[in-house]
């Protein structure tokens, strides 16, 4: 099929913005042909996810788009890379693999990308409005800037998001388009305990349970009390997008394409309605820990996945204030919310408890934690996810809370009362 | 013989290898061996290099066009790949490997059911699409 392409369009294929604006181009109107889109749309932002490592043929293609003059044409920020910049000491890993990371890393920066180096750009200023046609990469970014913000993504990933990025333009197809944005699943949450929503452990829960529900439809969760903070939504949607494509989700009298139900469900019966019970959840919460029942201790802590806020910051500093871990405890976040820790001595703090603060960067990207194998313990639904196939590390899932208690004294403690109902 | 929607063109020949699930190549495929990672996969230590590979669907991570890339990079691609599901992310890692001129796989989407009826063994791919049997008209 053929994609109708504007005259600006066509000048980009025929190289009027250098070889690398022709390659990029190429790429996003293949891309186009596979998704069946009839055109392409304009896009305001993007966020690059191929600045992460996974072997020399990243590295050759972000070189190859230096070399042919690219520049990218929207505002674009990066996401993790394998490396933390400022703190080069705390990866291990060969030196080919740290200096070809490094060199790809360099590329995107070239190419005029921001350094934001955090999966959580949206905590960065970065925050694109309303209806703002985008291409994003990274699954829990998709899902906030689609659900939180209202702005319109696909699910872009490595190459393509770069590509974007150069050319200015999305294939138009998907969640670029209002049909594809309503919800098609009811979520009901009336039963859930008011106390328990109030807490931010449910989220991450809820999230896993929403991505192995529904997949990659897009649903209407009624029932969060409006009180319901950006960070619980960003802990929603990364253990949601972890366990199932879920790029977009909307929470009735919460999220901006869902002041109503019948706005969110563009007034069309949904396909499916789930009333969540305490027998949904439970499976889900049991999932998110593998060690067996007799584990005790454990190994190491890890925060921050999505990139910890200054709001979480706050939190974590209450609970662990003149406290000292006794396991290696790390917190994953921006750069740019380290600077704010650094300004108001918070970082102090969290350092002199046992705190390292990891940046650009994470835990179950590049190799981080101490050892091959051990008991990792997160309040992270993704980390949770990806932490024994990419740590080798078993993994428990608790609150911040209890993940503050349980590495003062490396043994396992959760408050399980807030579950039972 | 079937015909497959063409999402990548070329001809290519090999030995049919049948995924039974769906996989995603990201943490699946280790690219420098080319065999199935994912233990929990029901092919888990299969080599996919230089085979005809039917996938009835990738799933996960967007960072696997990354995986097809580095696989044709490191000479241990799929000859071919029959996809059940078209799936952009794994075809645009080709879409990139052709122009940075490392070479390309051929990809078609082919209903499921037409893929298991293939034989198997040996089959051609063409470049108008179509799967045969090697050496049937």
């Amino acid at each position: 099929m053929n994609v109708q392409l504007t005259a600006e369009e066509k000048d980009f294929l025929s190289g009027a913005h250098g070889e690398a604006g022709a390659m990029a181009m190429r790429v996003v109107v293949s891309a186009a042909e596979m998704l069946g889109a009839a055109s392409l749309v304009e896009i305001t932002s993007a966020h690059i996810d191929g600045c992460l490592y996974h072997g020399d043929g990243g590295v050759e293609f972000a070189e190859a788009l230096v070399a042919g003059g690219g520049r990218v044409a929207v505002s674009t920020t990066l996401n993790v890379g394998a490396l933390d910049l400022l703190h080069p000491e705390m990866i291990r890993g060969d030196a080919h693999r740290v200096a070809m990371a490094r060199r790809q890393m360099a590329a995107y920066v070239t190419l005029g990308c921001a350094p934001t180096w955090t999966c959580a750009p949206y905590q960065a200023g970065h925050r694109p409005g309303l209806g703002e046609q985008v291409a994003w990469g990274e699954s829990n970014a998709i899902a906030f800037v689609n659900s939180v913000l209202g702005a319109r993504t696909e699910r872009y990933g490595d190459f393509l998001d770069a590509c974007c990025a150069l050319t200015g333009r999305a294939p138009l197809h998907g969640l670029h388009l209002a049909e594809a944005r309503r919800a098609r699943v009811v979520v009901d949450l009336s039963e859930v305990p008011d106390a328990l929503k109030g807490r931010d452990v449910l989220y991450p829960v809820l999230g896993t349970w929403l991505g192995l529900e529904v997949g990659q439809e897009v649903s209407a969760l009624v029932g969060l009390p409006a009180t319901v903070t950006e960070d619980q939504l960003k802990a929603l949607g990364a253990a949601a997008a972890s366990t199932g494509a879920v790029a977009l989700f909307h929470v009735v009298g919460v999220t901006p394409e869902a002041a109503t139900l019948e706005q969110a469900t563009g007034d069309q019966a949904p396909a499916r309605r789930i009333r969540v019970t305490a027998d949904m959840l439970r499976p889900a919460l049991d999932r998110l820990s593998t060690v067996g029942e007799g584990a005790a201790t454990i190994d190491a802590v890890a925060v921050g996945s999505p990139h910890f806020s200054a709001h979480e910051f706050d939190a974590l500093t209450r609970l662990i204030e003149g406290k000292h871990s006794l396991v290696p405890f790390y917190a994953c976040t921006g750069r740019g919310v380290l600077v704010e820790l650094e300004a108001s001595g918070q970082a102090r703090v969290l350092r002199d408890a046992g705190v390292e603060i990891i940046v650009d960067t994470c835990v179950v990207v590049t190799p981080i934690l101490p050892s091959a194998e051990g008991v990792l313990m997160t309040n992270s639904g993704k980390f949770a996810h990806y932490g024994p196939s990419n740590t080798g590390y078993e993994v428990v899932y608790g609150s911040l809370e209890d993940c503050v208690e349980s590495a003062v004294c490396g043994q396992i403690r959760r408050a399980e009362e807030v579950w039972q109902w | 013989m079937v015909r497959g929607r063409i999402i990548v063109a070329g001809s290519a020949q090999g030995e049919l290898l049948r995924l039974s699930a769906p996989i995603s190549f990201w943490g699946g495929v280790e690219p420098t061996s080319g065999r199935i990672a994912d233990t929990r996969h029901p092919e888990h230590g299969v080599c996919i290099s230089g085979r005809v590979l039917a996938i009835p669907a990738t799933v996960g991570s967007s960072s696997s066009s990354a995986i097809m890339l580095e696989l044709i990079r490191e000479n241990t691609a799929p000859a071919a790949l029959l996809l059940g599901t078209a799936d952009a992310i794994v075809a645009l890692g080709v879409v990139v490997a052709v122009e940075l001129g490392l070479g390309t796989v051929p990809v078609l989407e082919v209903p499921w059911q037409q893929i298991l009826d293939l034989p198997a063994g040996q089959v051609d791919v063409a470049e108008d699409g179509t799967v045969r049997a090697a050496g049937a008209a």
